[in-house]
C-alpha cells in the first residue's frame, strides 16, 4: 500500500497528463457528449437544432426592439394591407397592425410560456413521480388516486373555466394555470421507472447504510434516470407549444392585447380573413408546424442517444 | 374479474363527487351573473336583484350545491339562462352531434390505422415501416387545431369540396337527404381527425404484431404449412385485435378534448361549441353540466379500456 502510494506520487507531470488523457478517452463519454455526437452524426437533426435555437434567439432579441402597445394600435388606413404594401413585409391584419411584428412578439410569448410551462410542470411531475414510485404503500396509493382524479378532469375545459375566473391574468398566471394540468404524463413515466429503479441493489445498499430517503431519491435515483428526464422534457416542450397556442386560438389564452401565435391563427375564424387575407393567419400556422416538428425531431434524437442500441453517432 | 370492476367503480364514486363540488364552486366563482347582459340596460336594479333571488343565486354555496344535486338525481339539470330551455334537452340535442362525429372519427381512425399497423409490422425495418413511422410521428407532433384550420381553408374554402359550418344543410328535407347532409358535414372533420389521430393504434398494433410474429404459436402455424397470408389474417391479427379495441376507451378523452377545437373551427353545433358559447354568457347550469358530463365520460372510457384489457391480460388484475 505504502509502496504503491509512493510510486504514484512520483509520476511526472507529463505522465500524469498522458494518463488522464488516456483514462478520459477510455471512460464512457458524458451524456452531453453522447447527445452532441448524435447530433453531429445526424445532419437533419443538426439543421433542426440550428433552426430552433436560432429562431428562439432571434425572436427573443427582435422582440426587445418592438414596442408592443404601439404595435397593437389599430390603424384603419392599413386595413388588411397585403404583404409588401404600405411598408409591411408580412402585410397587416384587420386592425391594420403589422403581422410581421405580431409574429415576432407572438412567437416570443408562445415560446416563453411553453418554456415556463415545461420547466414548472416537468419539475413537479418528476418530483411527484419520484416520490410516488419510491415510497410504496399508502403514500403511493394516495398519490395515485390524485393522479387518477387529475386524469379524469377535462383539462381544456378546466383551464378555460379557471382563466375566466381570474380577472387580471397575464403570461405568468397563465403558465401556472396550465402547469396545474400538464404534469401527469411526466409523473406517470417517472413513477414507473422509479418503481423498477428502487428495486435495484444500489438503492438497497444506500438504504442499509442509512442514507436518508430524500438523498436516495434526488441524489441516487434521479441521476440514474436523467436520460429519461431529458427526453421527456424535450418532447413535452414541443407539446406545450400546442397547449398555449390552442387555448389562445379559442380565445382563452393570452389577453387580446398580448399577441400569441394562437391569437394570430384565430384571425382565421373570420371567413373574410381565411379566404382573402391568408397572410393574417397562415404564417403563424406554418411557424407552429415548423417549430413543433423541429423540436420533436430534436427530442427523437435525444431519445435515440439515451438508448445505446439505437445510436447513430460514434460513441464507443 | 368482477371484483376488479367493482373496485374500480367504487373508486369512481368519490371522484365524481369531488369533481361535482369542484366544478360547482368554480362556476360560482366566475365573475358576472347570467342576467345583466340579457336585460335592458335601463332595467331596475331591484328587478335584477329579484331575478337573482328567485333563481337562488344569493343562497350559501352548500345550499345551492345541495339543491343542484337533488335536482340532478331527478334528472333535472336546471334551465339554461342563455337559451331558456332545460339543460338536459339542450345538451341532449348537442350530444348527438358530438357523438356522431366522435363515432365516425373513431371508426375511420381504425380503418386507417389497422392496415397501417399491420403493414408496418409485416415489413418491419424496411422502407414501408419507416414511411409509416415518419407519418405517425409528423401527424402526432403538429397541434391538431392548426391542422383543422389549414384543412378547412384548403378543402372547405379554396377547393370548396366540403361545407365549413353547421351540422346539416338548411335546405335538406327530412329523410335520406337530411341523413346525407349530416354525413357530408361530418366528413371533413372526421377525416382530418382520423388522419391525424392514428399514432397510438398504429404503434401499439405494430409492436403487438412484431411480438406475435416471434411467438411459438405462429411458428407452429408456419411449420404446419399455413400460408403466410392466413397466418397474419387468422392467427396474429385476431390475437392483437382485442388490446387494440381497448384503445377506443382511452381515445374518448382525446376525442372529447379535441371536440372543443373541431367544433369551434367547423362551427359544428355539438357539446364543445356549446361550452365555448356558454362560457361567454356565464351560463352556469350548462357549464357545470358539460364539465361533469365530460369528466364522467372520461372515467367511463378509462373503465371500459381497463375492463377490456383485464379480460385480455389477466396480469393486470392483480390485488
Amino acid at each position: 500500500m505504502e509502496e504503491n502510494l509512493n510510486k504514484h506520487s512520483n509520476i511526472s507531470a507529463a505522465d500524469l497528463d498522458r494518463l488522464t488523457k488516456e483514462a478520459s478517452e477510455e471512460a464512457t463519454p458524458s451524456s452531453a457528449k453522447i447527445i452532441w455526437n448524435e447530433f453531429k452524426a445526424d445532419k437533419p437533426a443538426m439543421g433542426a437544432l440550428i433552426i430552433v435555437i436560432g429562431f428562439i434567439l432571434f425572436v427573443m432579441i427582435a422582440a426587445l426592439f418592438i414596442n408592443t402597445p404601439k404595435m397593437m394600435e389599430t390603424n384603419i388606413m392599413n386595413y388588411n394591407a397585403a404583404p409588401g404594401s404600405n411598408g409591411f413585409l408580412f402585410g397587416a391584419d384587420t386592425g391594420g397592425r403589422s403581422v410581421g411584428q405580431q409574429l415576432i412578439v407572438g412567437a416570443r410569448n408562445s415560446i416563453g410560456i411553453a418554456i415556463g410551462l415545461t420547466l414548472i410542470s416537468s419539475t413537479f411531475g418528476i418530483c411527484w413521480g419520484l416520490i410516488s414510485g419510491y415510497f410504496n404503500g399508502y403514500i403511493d396509493w394516495g398519490m395515485q388516486r390524485v393522479y387518477d382524479f387529475m386524469m379524469m378532469l377535462p383539462m381544456t375545459m378546466m383551464i378555460i373555466v379557471l382563466v375566466t375566473i381570474i380577472k387580471n391574468y397575464n403570461a405568468v398566471t397563465l403558465t401556472f394555470i396550465f402547469s396545474i394540468f400538464y404534469w401527469e404524463g411526466t409523473s406517470r413515466l417517472i413513477r414507473s421507472r422509479t418503481l423498477s429503479e428502487s428495486e435495484k441493489d444500489y438503492v438497497a445498499a444506500a438504504k442499509t447504510s442509512g442514507t436518508s430517503n430524500f438523498k436516495i431519491i434526488f441524489k441516487e435515483i434521479m441521476p440514474n434516470i436523467s436520460s429519461l428526464i431529458i427526453v421527456d422534457t424535450t418532447l413535452s416542450f414541443a407539446e406545450n407549444i400546442g397547449v398555449e397556442t390552442g387555448l389562445s386560438y379559442l380565445g382563452f389564452g393570452l389577453p387580446i392585447q398580448t399577441p400569441s401565435l394562437g391569437t394570430l391563427i384565430a384571425n382565421a375564424n373570420d371567413p373574410n380573413n381565411i379566404t382573402q387575407y391568408w397572410w393574417t393567419w397562415l404564417p403563424a400556422a406554418i411557424l407552429i408546424i415548423i417549430l413543433c416538428l423541429s423540436i420533436s425531431y430534436i427530442g427523437q434524437v435525444v431519445r435515440r442517444s439515451a438508448d445505446a442500441s439505437q445510436r447513430h453517432g460514434i460513441t464507443d | 374479474m368482477w371484483k376488479t370492476i367493482l373496485r374500480r367503480i367504487l373508486i369512481m364514486i368519490p371522484e365524481i363527487i369531488i369533481l361535482s363540488i369542484l366544478v360547482f364552486l368554480l362556476a360560482k366563482a366566475m365573475p358576472g351573473d347570467p342576467f345583466t347582459g340579457s336585460i335592458n340596460p335601463k332595467a331596475d336594479p331591484a328587478q335584477l336583484h329579484h331575478l337573482m333571488k328567485i333563481n337562488g343565486l344569493y343562497d350559501p354555496w352548500y345550499q345551492q350545491y345541495w339543491n343542484w344535486v337533488v335536482h340532478l338525481f331527478h334528472g333535472n339539470l336546471g334551465n339554461s339562462y342563455q337559451y331558456q330551455e332545460p339543460v338536459t334537452r339542450l345538451i341532449g340535442g348537442r350530444a348527438i352531434n358530438t357523438l356522431w362525429l366522435a363515432l365516425f372519427t373513431t371508426i375511420l381512425t381504425y380503418c386507417i390505422a389497422l392496415p397501417m399497423g399491420m403493414y408496418a409490422a409485416k415489413h418491419e425495418g424496411k422502407l414501408p415501416d419507416s414511411i409509416i413511422r415518419v407519418y405517425t410521428y409528423v401527424t402526432f407532433c403538429i397541434p391538431f387545431f392548426v391542422i383543422l384550420v389549414i384543412g378547412v381553408w384548403i378543402f372547405g374554402f379554396v377547393l370548396g369540396w366540403f361545407p365549413t359550418t353547421g351540422s346539416i344543410s338548411s335546405t335538406a328535407t327530412p329523410g335520406i337527404q337530411s341523413v346525407g347532409s349530416r354525413i357530408y358535414h361530418i366528413l371533413l372533420p372526421g377525416i382530418l381527425g382520423a388522419l391525424f389521430g392514428t399514432v397510438n393504434v398504429v404503434q401499439y398494433l405494430r409492436s403487438e404484431v412484431i411480438d406475435a410474429k416471434r411467438s411459438d404459436y405462429v411458428r407452429t402455424a408456419r411449420s404446419k404449412g399455413v400460408p403466410e397470408k392466413d397466418i397474419y389474417k387468422h392467427h396474429i391479427f385476431r390475437n392483437s385485435l382485442l388490446p387494440i379495441a381497448a384503445f377506443a376507451g382511452y381515445s374518448i378523452t382525446g376525442l372529447l378534448n379535441g371536440s372543443l377545437f373541431t367544433e369551434t373551427v367547423f362551427s359544428y353545433p355539438g357539446m364543445g361549441l356549446l361550452f365555448i358559447n356558454s362560457i361567454s354568457y356565464r351560463d352556469y347550469t350548462v357549464i357545470t353540466a358539460l364539465v361533469l358530463i365530460y369528466g364522467i365520460l372520461n372515467l367511463l372510457g378509462t373503465l371500459l379500456s381497463d375492463i377490456i384489457l383485464s379480460i385480455v391480460d389477466p396480469r393486470i388484475r392483480i390485488q
